[in-house]
């Protein structure tokens, strides 16, 4: 039977869009800040036309260090698939100065222990932000090198405590026509969902992004809060996240609605295994230095698991991958 | 003489207007490079890919859009610049076509092979190509003579099936948002129609 502990430090929906805590926020985090040894408590450090860009403090690098020239800040933030805000690449940039990061609330619901709607600076605030720097493959054969921000999901499930029943977790993105234009269009079926088996979700790779460059995420990769699978296609790594369930069964992922036959429920990144409609073999990196250094830069091989085999090969061991693709 | 005079200043207009899209390419490739501007996005393969061959397609409706506009403004003069914008649909799909092969696939012909005898929207791409080379071939005055006016007018019907060829190329490709496919759709449907009524009333 399932028990759902209301916390101290739960927000009510009825609080959760009000202003006083909104207002509030700066001094919350201060104190939260003190209490936890952490510092979430962003910094303005440049304005750039549409919206402010903050820092975060006391973001711990790891050793997922810089191996692979980075993309560029204005690279990753300015080429985005997020069909939310529209669904050719450029759109999301031009169209998410609508959406509201703050203040955002995540409902965790489903087989676990605790459950509950949460602020969202309360269930990143007992953590260490970490830096981890991805590779991030798309299925349409292009990829970019990220500095994240964030935190391992693991730690997230960890404080939920899910049951021995929960075999998958299932995130959902945000549905507001108005804060998310695109979604006045049916491209895609609403809201945006998608899924790990839980020994996937537990994975050290695993993150919970906030942001990227040491600041905020930028609204059009997917703030406040997304996830980033980097073994896998980036449109596993979904965006705006207002909702982590522990589930079952399989969850049912947006994109292998739109189309069964041609995006799986893994969608590991494996060249070996080609989209119906184009090759996975190779990649374009994307530096973010546009023009024609892009467009004599040489294609690379795309690396099985986009290289993070020695960390998740294990997970797959004995399954059919043509199958389960 | 009077349209004699009017070719010879429309002409050279209809001819560098056809050109201001690749004009414009050139130029917004250049300025990305000199300047770091983001005019073709951050990943500009992918963007003159699409952009090639969303021009090749407005190019062949335009060509398709000719006699029904000369007979809407009574302007059988119009009917003189269709070959011009025929063939510029067809420089156009040839740049395309060079861009995928150069551009996207850097020239590696055994993939370029594989995706046309595997991949649908390729192959119908590829068809479509094929078939415009006869109609690019007989365009001249005298290949026209040659095959005389009535065959030549049957061969050169094979513009529709290539149109929508070409349009279920696009469709093929997109993942998510038909709209643009859409639009082309229903212009060569509404051509063909039109084509179809004027034989048949």
């Amino acid at each position: 039977m399932l028990i759902k502990h209301v916390k101290n430090s739960e927000v009510k929906p009825s609080e959760i869009t009000s202003k006083s805590i909104f207002l509030n926020r700066r001094k919350f985090l201060q104190t939260a800040a003190i209490a936890g040894g952490i510092s979430l408590l962003p910094k303005v450090i440049t304005s750039s036309c549409a919206s402010t860009r903050t820092k975060f403090l006391n973001v711990k690098t790891t050793s997922f260090a810089e191996v692979e020239k980075l993309t560029t800040y204005e690279g990753l933030s300015s080429y985005n698939n997020f069909y939310e805000f529209g669904t050719g690449k450029t759109d999301p940039a031009r169209n998410a100065h609508t959406l509201k990061p703050e203040p955002w609330a995540i409902e965790i619901s489903g087989l676990a222990t605790k459950i509950g709607k949460f602020h969202l600076d309360d269930l990143i605030k007992p953590h260490q932000l970490e830096e981890r720097i991805y590779r991030l493959r798309c299925v349409e054969a292009w990829s970019m090198v990220i500095p994240w921000v964030g935190i391992p999901l693991v730690d997230i499930i960890k404080r939920f405590e899910p049951n021995s029943k929960a075999k998958f977790v299932a995130f959902e993105t945000l549905v507001d026509k108005e804060q998310m234009p695109g979604q006045k269009s049916r491209s895609l079926d609403w809201p945006y969902v998608e899924g790990l088996r839980m020994d996937e979700a537990i994975n050290p790779l695993t993150l919970l992004a906030v942001g990227v460059y040491g600041e905020r995420m930028p609204n059009q990769n997917g703030a406040p809060i997304r996830l980033v699978v980097p073994w896998k296609y980036g449109f596993k790594s979904i965006k705006s996240i207002v909702k982590i369930s522990f589930v079952e069964k399989e969850p049912p992922t947006t994109w292998n609605i739109q189309a069964p036959s041609e995006y799986g429920f893994y969608s590991n990144v494996n060249p070996n295994i080609d989209h119906p409609r184009w090759s996975q073999k190779r990649e374009r990196r994307i530096t973010g230095e546009g023009g024609l250094s892009a467009i004599f830069m040489p294609k690379i091989e795309t690396q099985f698991m986009n290289g993070y085999a020695d960390e998740v090969a294990e997970l797959y061991k004995g399954m059919d991958l043509k199958k389960f693709f | 003489m009077e349209t004699k005079r009017y070719r010879k200043i429309f002409k050279p207009l209809v001819f560098s207007g056809s050109l201001i899209p690749l004009c414009w390419l050139i130029y917004a490739v250049y300025s990305d490079t000199v300047f770091g501007t983001k005019l073709m996005t951050a990943d500009p393969i992918q963007k003159l890919d699409r952009e090639l061959g969303d021009w090749a397609l407005i190019f062949i409706i335009l060509a398709l859009s000719v006699r029904p506009l000369a007979k809407l403004f009574k302007n059988n003069e119009l009917i003189a610049y269709r070959r011009m914008i025929g063939l510029f649909a067809f420089f156009y799909v040839c740049l395309h076509l060079a861009s995928y092969i150069g551009l996207n696939l850097q020239f590696a012909f055994n993939e370029f092979i594989k995706d046309i005898l595997k991949r649908n929207f390729i192959t119908i791409g590829i068809i479509a190509f094929i078939l415009l080379i006869p109609l690019a071939v007989t365009s001249t005055k005298s290949m026209i003579k040659w095959i005389g006016g009535r065959r030549w007018k049957k061969l050169h019907m094979l513009i529709y099936p290539i149109a929508l060829l070409g349009i279920f190329h696009f469709f093929m490709m997109v993942r998510a948002d038909f709209s643009r496919p859409s639009i082309y759709l229903i212009i060569i449907l509404v051509l063909l129609g039109y084509r179809f009524w004027v034989k048949y009333r």
